[in-house]
């Protein structure tokens, strides 16, 4: 146990690590679709240090020193439960039986935090972003759900391990090819649930200024960003183990997550925004009933 | 300085520990500044195309924030009218240290050409602790980026420490302030 301990925290830190290498990836990439030089690919670890040996002197009550607490917890708890490569004994982490719906569970874990701390800040744009930020939540989450029950009932099984053994024996056993609509609405869940570009009310950089964390600084903002880019690798890597047929190496885990994670980023960089309840309505017309498309024949075919 | 229950009493770097990561911070300071964008004057034209992709600033750590608290560096870009002072002043206080101060153009030097002007202030310096000057009317995006480049170079060696200078002489630059701004109703300084 005490070894299993060590290596989910090794692989927790890898994850944070992974996490802010592809922002800084994510940000250069975007310079050189702006045709400009970029900063380094590891320009969020030096913000990330800068940020945690900053000074603050800001405080709103408890809940405001939680929230990031909550963030980073609720993207590492997400991040434990999700086996990374399977088969592994150091890498599988914590998943258990079950272990899907506590996932989602938790995904929400870090945002709740988020708003709670948000909320008690006291700054006026940050009750805008986080009634943006739950309605939204409220808004990719159902074509998302929707996608992992039929998952779910496709393999008659809610533990991630079982739905990755499913879609063993080859690329066309895996859920992107199998179940297309299903994934199809995952992945454009997945924009929402990536706060890229056309769902990007949250944030809002020309409104709200930065969104729910605009009263954080110094290293509570510190542990906010390492908790987003924890959260993000979690992301990826359930996407891959419910859609790409999981990893049973190291390399193959970089290689699809990498692939995952340039979807929202190629997206975000040539859309212009949606308004809230635009893409609320978004969410649950066109992924909702692409999803359904599969729901329904998963029903059907049994 | 008042006792407020939701700010900090005591200069945080009595607090903190020191030394042993000292000139890795700097390192870092140096190379990820964050500028909160207020465009107080007239060279707030010339700080967009220093952070677009024209001359894009992020090429060396710089980026644009949106709000004062994560904020490292305010520009001053240009003349400073009295009421705008009274803002600076505000969104200097909220930034979180360290934190720096480059200020553009004559303007906030000498006065410029608002010399004579019955409600733009002559010598920044007097009110709030500078770090970098670029001269000019206004300075180009290049001079401001040499300007950015000046800065990383005193940080980086520890010598950009204005805002010890402002703690320090917090009296001194209270003083000057309340000469200048007639209706002085300002929360404390929470260091």
């Amino acid at each position: 146990m005490a070894v299993k301990i060590f290596y989910a925290f090794l692989t927790l830190i890898g994850g944070i690590a992974y996490g802010l290498l592809l922002g800084g990836i994510s940000r250069k990439i975007t310079a050189r679709m702006q045709n400009r030089r970029g900063p380094t690919i590891f320009q969020n670890f030096i913000d990330v240090w800068k940020l945690f040996r900053k000074k603050t002197a800001i405080s709103h009550g408890v809940m405001f020193y939680l929230a990031p607490m909550f963030r980073l917890f609720g993207g590492a708890g997400t991040f434990l439960l999700i086996p990374v490569v399977i088969d592994s004994p150091y890498l599988s982490n914590f998943s258990f039986g079950g272990d899907l719906l506590v996932v989602m569970y938790f995904m929400v874990f870090g945002c709740l935090g988020m708003a709670l701390g948000a909320a008690e800040s006291g700054h006026p744009h940050a009750p805008i972003a986080v009634t943006r930020g739950l309605s939204q939540m409220a808004g990719y989450e159902l074509p998302f759900v929707i996608s992992v029950v039929v998952l779910m009932v496709a393999d008659k099984t809610t533990t991630i391990e079982g739905i990755v053994r499913a879609q063993q024996g080859g690329i066309l056993h895996w859920h992107l090819f199998t179940h297309p609509f299903a994934a199809a609405a995952a992945f454009v869940s997945l924009l929402g649930m990536m706060m890229s570009y056309p769902f990007q009310v949250v944030m809002a950089p020309q409104e709200i200024p930065v969104g729910p964390p605009t009263e954080y600084s110094a290293t509570f903002l510190s542990y906010m960003f390492s908790g987003r880019s924890v959260f993000a690798v979690a992301k990826y890597v359930l996407f891959m183990d419910l859609f790409l047929g999981g990893a049973t190496n190291l390399l193959w885990a970089f290689v699809k997550t990498f692939i995952i994670f340039l979807w929202p980023l190629f997206i975000t960089n040539v859309f212009p925004r949606f308004r809230l309840e635009q893409s609320v309505l978004f969410f649950w017309t066109w992924p909702t009933l692409i999803g359904l498309i599969d729901l329904i024949r998963i029903f059907i075919v049994r | 300085m008042g006792k407020d229950k939701y700010f900090l009493n005591e200069n945080p770097e009595k607090l903190t520990y020191s030394g042993v990561f000292k000139r890795f911070d700097d390192w870092a300071r140096a190379r990820s500044l964050w500028v909160v964008a207020y465009g107080t004057g007239c060279g707030a034209i010339e700080i967009r195309p220093t952070f677009t992709s024209r001359f894009d600033a992020e090429r060396l750590g710089m980026q644009m924030v949106g709000t004062p608290r994560q904020a490292d560096v305010i520009i001053i870009s240009g003349y400073l009218t009295v009421k705008t002072l009274k803002r600076v002043i505000r969104v200097y206080e909220q930034m979180q240290s360290p934190k720096y101060v480059v200020a553009l153009g004559a303007c906030p030097i000498n006065g410029g050409m608002y010399y004579d002007s019955y409600n733009a202030i002559n010598r920044l310096d007097l009110y709030l602790p500078v770090d970098v000057w670029v001269t000019g009317c206004m300075p180009r995006p290049e001079a401001i980026l040499a300007g950015f480049k000046k800065l990383q170079e005193l940080i980086d060696s520890g010598k950009a420490d204005g805002w010890k200078k402002y703690i320090d002489n917090l009296e001194w630059y209270r003083e000057n302030q309340k000469k200048i701004i007639k209706n002085w109703r300002m929360p404390n300084y929470n260091w």
